[in-house]
């Protein structure tokens, strides 16, 4: 391998470019929706209905159980025997967002069970309930207890992005083995892939830090 | 009868009526047919020793225990049923309990929110309150707790004593007529449970109307109205202040205040 390998592979910037753009919009996009369903999901997790937490319950489990990478082929290959038949970009975005969101559900979960149980009585001695006791006072303290967990589920869904250029989606992955295809330059194309994914992590851990602070005071 | 007694009746004498409440967690009854009456601008101090079921009828009193038996009612309105009998649902349950303020052992704090936000909460999210004029009151009862300067920061921030303080004016700026206090001193630091107990001898004197769950003996001595004495969920004895503790008549009493002069 020569130090010219890297000038051949950046050489490619615009493809990389669009790949890490691609890569990006997977992970803010399925990032944020898992975790907004993660936070739907998880009164249902905690309800004391049994047929409603058990369910959810199940599901979680399943998703937990099931690695990435057949569930893609589940949803991409396995789905049109039923006859839906789900281009690359969405059956991608789904299963990032039907997995991914599980997790969160079960990282949130361990956050809300963790407060103080006094501190969600006193408002319920205080008037609130139901949902306004939920996002007065349950949700802001759960999702401050959990952000660093959360932040590093980001980085997962990141590295589980990585799977959908099996399906053809042209993220960061699917776009450096491409360049190291054309020009065999194996080495080359994957160091730089795992710089580029590292520095998407920097940026995560960096954002994750922030909101980190701004909980630090408001959790204890 | 029974229908006046079950609608809201602002000027009762009795505030809070405790008729017949037992409770059990498990097979371990902690309260055995408990009553009594609160009047209007009494204190009233319940003592006895650990685990003799002081605190759960204290939570019984907001409903957040749910007796097993036996009724609670907030100036004659009987807690989690409707007049003729319909089971109350949650958010009249809430409403009930909005007007009972409550101050806990462990504060209790709502730690997301500011000190000030902590006040606020419930007037202006539970009673509707104008947000302007609960920030107006909230800063009043900060000065009246001796916290005005505190007002932005957060639970975190504060010592047991502040933290314990804000907890009180939480209680206050609902308005409630009724304050239930849990031992609001037993977390507390030697040095800090002074500038707590100043504040609810301070309540006492403007007329609140208390229930206090404590171990302080001297503060129930000059501010309870009257005192309460119960030891394995039943109550064993009831009386003034200065009777109780100079002369206490039942053998319970006289063990418990024994021990806790050769202790003290």
């Amino acid at each position: 391998m020569s130090p010219d390998d890297f000038v051949i592979v950046w050489q490619q910037y615009p493809a990389i470019w669009a790949g890490f753009l691609n890569t990006v919009t997977l992970l803010v996009f399925a990032g944020s929706t898992s975790l907004v369903l993660g936070i739907v999901l998880v009164p249902m997790l905690m309800s004391k209905k049994a047929v409603i937490h058990r369910s959810i319950g199940f599901y979680c489990e399943c998703m937990r159980c099931v690695p990435f990478l057949l569930l893609v082929y589940l949803i991409y290959f396995g789905l049109p025997t039923f006859g839906i038949q789900l281009s690359n970009w969405v059956a991608g975005f789904i299963a990032l967002i039907i997995y991914n969101s599980a997790y969160m559900a079960i990282i949130l979960r361990a956050a809300w069970r963790d407060i103080p149980n006094e501190t969600i009585e006193a408002g319920k001695a205080f008037g609130l309930h139901g949902s306004k006791l939920l996002i007065r006072i349950v949700m802001p303290l759960m999702l401050m207890r959990s952000t660093p967990v959360i932040g590093n589920q980001m980085t997962q869904i990141l590295k589980d992005s990585a799977f959908l250029g099996i399906i053809a989606v042209s993220e960061l992955t699917a776009v450096m083995n491409a360049i190291q295809a054309t020009h065999f330059i194996p080495f080359a194309s994957f160091l730089s892939a795992v710089l580029l994914y590292w520095l998407i992590c920097l940026v995560i851990e960096f954002v994750t830090l922030i909101f980190i602070r701004y909980a630090e005071v408001r959790r204890a | 009868m029974k229908d006046t007694l079950d609608v809201e009746d602002k000027n009762a004498t009795k505030v809070l009526q405790v008729q017949g409440v037992s409770k059990s967690f498990g097979s371990n009854q902690v309260l055995r047919d408990v009553s009594l009456d609160l009047n209007k601008g009494e204190v009233l101090c319940l003592l006895g020793p650990s685990g003799c079921g002081k605190s759960t009828l204290l939570r019984c009193m907001n409903w957040l225990e749910t007796p097993d038996a036996g009724s609670i009612r907030l100036n004659s309105q009987r807690f989690g049923a409707h007049k003729g009998g319909a089971k109350m649902n949650d958010s009249d349950l809430a409403r009930m309990r909005a007007r009972i303020g409550m101050v806990f052992q462990h504060f209790a704090l709502w730690p997301h929110l500011s000190v000030i936000g902590n006040i606020v909460e419930s007037p202006i999210h539970v009673q509707k309150r104008d947000k302007k004029a609960a920030h107006e009151e909230a800063l009043a009862l900060l000065a009246k707790v001796g916290l005005q300067d505190k007002a932005n920061m957060y639970p975190a921030n504060l010592s047991g004593g502040q933290k314990q303080r804000v907890g009180i004016a939480r209680a206050l700026a609902m308005k409630p007529d009724v304050l239930l206090f849990d031992e609001p001193t037993s977390a507390l630091d030697p040095m800090l449970v002074g500038e707590v107990l100043e504040v609810m001898h301070e309540l006492a004197e403007e007329g609140s109307t208390m229930v206090v769950v404590t171990h302080e003996m001297e503060f129930a001595r000059q501010v309870a109205s009257r005192i309460i004495f119960m030891d394995g969920g039943e109550v064993v004895e009831t009386g003034q202040p200065a009777q109780f503790f100079s002369a206490p008549q039942t053998e319970k009493a006289q063990q418990f205040l024994t021990r806790f002069h050769q202790r003290g």
